[in-house]
């Protein structure tokens, strides 16, 4: 039984394109389906939904089949998803509330409860002002908005949307990402969520898989793929990583909070928060500086111990070294890309145990809600 | 009064041929453009050629053929049998056949293209939605298409009504039974009836052009509303 899990393998050709991609995720938080425009993401969505058939495909779903090799083909009316398009299209012919209610169980399908009520969804993405009104007078981040409701109503098992972001504009893309984080939060609803902003990856994916020309490069969680050297996101120029951080403290003087993640504490600038709740921490590389010992007083709130367990060049200059906090270096990675110079100055190589040093307004709010 | 009375037959049986007509037309004609909008057939083009003749057929060929397949030895003879008859060839029922095919490609034409304007995605967003296909098509297809439906409709009514060598074809001009407004003017023309034939042919004017005058303000309206 391969319950809890999504397991999803197409190949096959759609014109010039090559597509053999296959991963496994598990079905719960959100995936997300990361590459370069063109990588194949969005036909491995339509595939997983049944929109697009590849004869050599595999698609389950906690224990489901949708498609198999053996011909197995769940037609997508019959599959138990919701899917969020590029453009929302919701249908102009009808109202807000009718666009809403298309895709929700009819009373007399009875017995099956209703896990996402209209109510919560309404209230949840802000809609219940629209609700008379026609698709037409609606603003693009509102239209996306009852889009994403719509799908949520038709009681989903699993949500797939496609880049649903990246036909808005900043401003608007400002206003929906926090809808999603309470989606993300709220709802135990497993997403499979395609991007090519890798802001969006930080905020709201639990694990991601790295697609390339029609291939999957890795899968696994946001983290570990994050601080893999041999994977291009770490190598990249606004490589970090993003860790969960369980609050501790709140210094409510200052306005700072105290986050605990493995091995380690970060303080950081940030609404006040309850004790015990999970908050993300990007950690950004050219952000986090080495120190072979305690440096003395310095405006540096977080310098965390830890130990060198990686190190690339990244061309002739700069180096990438992948730290693991906690003295053992047992804990959560950080990534750090600093001069070849510096690297040689302090003697740096694996297996060095090091201080890593991250100012505090660095992770402050901002990285990832698009405001430059 | 007696030659209103003269003059309203054909009338009446002009708009009951065009409304059965358009009825007819609209039942047959909408799931085969939806065939012809949505299947990937290669020989589809096939079919839309070959219901497409009639709008470049002369209306002469187009009765010659219909009186034939209608006659005692054509199918229309053997329906006939069924109840009785020899033919349907002149008779108000061959007239609505006739009518059904001459005036097929004016209906099928405007409805397949609003079914190819609908485009996939709203039918997959209907799926994805847990729509059957049989859902998606009247809840989402059809009421996008509506307006392609209502041009059809008006240009299938109005062609009947216009229609004129294949009536006389295979109509045989009969009063009470198969004479329409086209066919008596020219009666009236033939017979020296001057304000009969002048009452009619205004008053033809006068519907197409309501008739136009409509489509281009249902047309106005619509892609209003879809913008």
């Amino acid at each position: 039984m391969m319950a809890e899990t999504i397991r999803a393998e197409f190949r096959g050709r759609i014109g010039k394109f090559s597509l053999d991609a296959g991963f496994t995720a598990p079905s719960k938080g959100v995936t997300a389906l990361f590459g370069p425009s063109g990588c194949g993401k969005t036909t491995v969505l339509r595939c997983i939904a049944g929109l697009l058939r590849m004869g050599d495909g595999v698609c389950e779903i906690d224990g489901e089949l949708w498609q198999d090799r053996d011909g197995t083909f769940l037609p997508t009316h019959k599959r138990p998803l919701g899917y969020v398009f590029q453009e929302a299209s919701l249908f102009p012919h009808l109202s807000v509330r009718r666009n809403l209610m298309f895709g929700a169980p009819r009373r007399s399908d009875g017995a099956s409860r209703e896990r996402i009520a209209f109510d919560e969804v309404v209230d949840l993405l802000r809609v219940t002002p629209l609700l008379e009104r026609s698709p037409r007078n609606l603003s693009g981040g509102e239209r996306q908005r009852v889009a994403i409701g719509r799908a949520l109503l038709s009681q989903p098992k699993l949500l797939l949307m496609d880049e649903p972001l990246s036909a808005l504009d900043r401003a608007t893309k400002n206003e929906i990402l926090p809808f999603l984080e309470r989606l993300r939060d709220r709802l135990s609803l497993p997403v499979v969520y395609i991007t090519h902003d890798i802001a969006e990856v930080e905020r709201l994916a639990d694990q991601i898989v790295l697609m390339e020309k029609g291939h999957v490069l890795a899968a696994g969680p946001l983290a570990d793929l994050q601080s893999d050297p041999s994977l291009p996101l770490a190598m990249a120029r606004d490589a970090a990583v993003t860790l969960d951080g369980v609050v501790e403290a709140h210094d409510a003087r200052y306005g700072l909070l105290t986050l605990r993640v493995p091995g380690g504490r970060f303080v950081a600038p940030a609404p006040p928060a309850l004790v015990g709740e999970h908050r993300r921490i990007h950690v950004v590389a050219r952000d986090v500086s080495l120190a072979r010992e305690t440096p003395g007083p310095s405006s540096i709130l977080n310098i965390l111990p830890g130990r060198v367990v990686a190190a690339k060049p990244v061309e002739s200059n700069e180096i990438l070294a992948v730290i693991a906090l906690g003295a053992g270096g047992s804990g959560a990675r950080l990534l750090s890309r600093l001069t070849r110079k510096s690297w040689e100055q302090l003697g740096l190589a694996e297996g060095v145990n090091v201080y890593s040093q991250v100012k505090a307004v660095a992770l402050g709010p901002g990285r990832g809600d698009f405001s430059e | 009064m007696e030659a209103f009375a003269h003059i309203w037959e054909p009338v009446r049986l002009t708009l009951e041929l065009a409304a059965i007509t358009t009825l007819a037309l609209i039942v047959v004609a909408t799931p085969l453009a939806w065939w012809l909008a949505r299947s990937h057939a290669r020989w589809k083009e096939i079919v839309a050629t070959i219901v497409s003749l009639p709008m470049v057929l002369p209306p002469t060929v187009l009765g010659f053929y219909l009186l034939i397949a209608l006659g005692p030895d054509g199918p229309g003879g053997a329906v006939a049998s069924l109840w009785g008859a020899r033919t349907l060839a002149f008779t108000f029922w061959g007239l609505v056949i006739g009518s059904i095919i001459a005036s097929m490609p004016f209906v099928v034409q405007p409805i397949r293209n609003a079914f190819a304007a609908v485009g996939d995605r709203p039918l997959e967003v209907a799926a994805t939605l847990r729509a059957s296909p049989a859902r998606a098509f009247w809840t989402v297809a059809l009421p996008l298409a509506s307006p392609g439906l209502l041009t059809g409709a008006v240009l299938g009514f109005a062609h009947t009504v216009g229609e004129f060598g294949v009536v006389l074809m295979i109509g045989g001009n009969i009063p009470g039974r198969t004479k329409v407004m086209s066919t008596a003017i020219y009666d009236y023309v033939e017979t020296t009836q001057w304000r009969e034939a002048n009452i009619l042919a205004l008053g033809m004017v006068v519907f197409a052009f309501a008739v136009i005058l409509s489509m281009i303000t249902i047309e106005k309206r619509f892609a209003r509303a879809r913008a």
